[in-house]
């Protein structure tokens, strides 16, 4: 659904944040880990169109980023910011939502059944009326995924869609992504949450310094603890359990490490 | 005495009817670091505008109950006289920077500006601070030029200038990666054990199990618990508070693995391999009897 070739990238000029990076991406859950500065949101930036590579070549669903405006590229790739205070701008919750669809020319009765679908999605259809700057962090998270959510977009990008949830809130995000996968759509995650990461993505890809330094199947990746470690990340938490404990197997989820122990050894 | 003296603490905010926090009456002792977790509208982010006197001064809403700090009442002293002795330091280092000093080192001394402190004094002041946080090496970088942990730790670093008796952080580490949390992490431990007393609302169950001294639990304004980490943590009715124990906890629960006490789980990782060494040891020695029965 997105190809990229020898993209190279610099906010400065002979300082490139990205250097050379040549990617596929299919429908297969994505999580892309480094530590900050890596240049994961500078990737996920000009997948969505808002900055041009200054070399290499970014195809999504089939078109050049280059020959394409961002509004044009909008209808096919959604990007759900980090910090949604950079999103959200209207007065209440279903006119930020109905924002997207709306500027895509949908009608307004088709826009507003797109928003409150998405409002059901994240768990906020009761709160349509609120005042968005009124909400918290976790809040307007959601709503900031629901105004994406209700462009209907092949592919959805999260950029840390995990930040000050709490127990529940996790596992609704988690829903979110398992829903929008099962849809079809791809849905691309920059996450720093390692067992986050482990129980819900099916292919995760490692950056360093504006390279990728792995991008297999997740328990794959999760294998190898000295390459993460050469990117200041390190296994979840549960796999570091399970490898304490001596198992062979890479464990990705408490799930699995407790049927493990129970298995007689 | 102790230094934090909460006492039947209830507040509402202005134009709502629920009450924000209900009955919170706790104690904390000078170098201690207190947990407090609760899902998100349990109270957290109040408890601790209530500690700084945020609450009531800047909210105003309906208060009951007291807070004393050192002995001050917090609700009868100005905001301007409680942040001498209470520093808080937000969940998103942005919102806390000035944005009017050029160096993290000026942005340190801002704070001390404000209280009137002398040159010298000030100048001891911010390379302690700077020396605690581990941020020495950018001492003259321009603030918003740092990484977002780099930024946590100046933002830290300013409050700890000033010399505060007690450390208040609300989630400070949502927003950083897992390296970057994890300075943040040890900085605040080095506060603690400098002898400032720590509070920290907080959402990585696994970091707080390592680091806390005490855990309050926290939901729906109430204080549900407050006691040692493998105590709030082996609480077989956590999930109903919305709050997951940490990944070793759950997993020891699953599989029956327990503390030497036999009353609590593990919480960390290191405590994980001692149940399982301590199983594992209880195994051979059983097998041997058997083994040596068999042979009698």
């Amino acid at each position: 659904m997105i190809k990229i070739q020898d993209v190279c990238f610099g906010y400065n000029e002979g300082q490139d944040v990205l250097q050379g990076l040549t990617l596929e991406f299919d429908q297969r859950t994505t999580a892309i880990i480094g530590q900050n500065g890596a240049g994961k949101t500078t990737l996920v930036k000009l997948l969505k169109g808002l900055l041009k590579p200054t070399g290499g070549d970014i195809w999504v669903a089939g078109v050049n980023s280059k020959d394409v405006t961002v509004a044009q590229l909008a209808g096919k790739i959604g990007l759900v910011f980090q910090n949604p205070n950079d999103q959200i701008f209207k007065r209440t919750v279903l006119e930020e939502v109905m924002f997207g669809p709306l500027n895509m020319k949908v009608e307004t009765a088709a826009a507003k059944q797109q928003a409150l679908q998405a409002l059901e999605m994240v768990g906020l259809a009761d709160q349509t009326d609120v005042n968005p700057h009124d909400l918290g962090l976790s809040e307007k998270k959601l709503i900031s995924i629901a105004s994406i959510v209700a462009m209907n977009t092949d592919i959805i990008i999260l950029d840390e869609p995990t930040i000050a949830q709490d127990a529940a809130g996790k596992r609704r995000i988690a829903q979110i992504i398992e829903q929008l996968s099962q849809e079809g759509k791809l849905v691309m995650t920059i996450l720093h949450d390692m067992d986050f990461v482990a129980a819900h993505f099916e292919r995760t890809i490692v950056m360093n310094r504006g390279k990728v330094v792995l991008d297999d199947k997740t328990r794959e990746v999760f294998s190898h603890q000295d390459l993460l470690r050469e990117a200041c990340l390190d296994t979840p938490y549960v796999t570091q359990l399970g490898k304490q404990w001596g198992l062979p197997e890479t464990v990705l989820t408490t799930e699995e490490l407790i049927s493990a122990m129970k298995r007689p050894r | 005495m102790s230094l934090i003296e909460v006492e039947h603490l209830k507040y509402r905010y202005p134009a709502t009817e629920k009450l924000a926090l209900n009955d919170i009456s706790l104690t904390a002792e000078a170098g201690e670091l207190i947990g407090i977790v609760g899902k998100n509208t349990a109270g957290k982010t109040t408890f601790c505008q209530a500690l700084v006197g945020l609450v009531p001064h800047f909210y105003k809403g309906a208060y009951g109950g007291s807070v004393r700090i050192g002995g001050m009442d917090v609700k009868e002293s100005g905001v301007d006289e409680t942040i001498r002795k209470v520093g808080i330091v937000f969940q998103n280092p942005f919102t806390q920077v000035t944005g009017s000093k050029l160096t993290v080192y000026e942005e340190i001394a801002f704070g001390l500006e404000h209280l009137g402190i002398a040159r010298q004094d000030m100048m001891e002041r911010i390379d302690h601070a700077l020396h605690l946080l581990d941020i020495e090496a950018y001492k003259d970088r321009a603030p918003f030029d740092l990484s977002g942990g780099q930024m946590q730790r100046m933002a830290i670093a300013s409050v700890i200038a000033m010399r505060p008796q007690v450390i208040v952080l609300d989630e400070p580490t949502s927003q950083l990666d897992p390296q970057g949390s994890e300075e943040v992490f040890r900085a605040i431990q080095s506060l603690s054990r400098e002898g400032i007393t720590v509070i920290l609302a907080e959402h990585k169950m696994e970091k707080l199990a390592a680091y806390a001294d005490r855990i309050a639990l926290l939901h729906e304004g109430m204080l549900i618990d407050y006691d040692t980490p493998s105590r709030v943590f082996s609480r077989s009715d956590l999930a109903e508070y919305g709050v997951e124990a940490p990944i070793y906890t759950r997993v020891c629960q699953a599989i029956g693995f327990r503390m030497l006490d036999m009353d609590t789980y593990p919480v960390t990782l290191e405590e994980a391999q001692a149940a399982y060494e301590a199983q594992h040891s209880a195994i051979s020695a059983s097998s041997q009897e058997e083994q040596g029965g068999r042979y009698d």
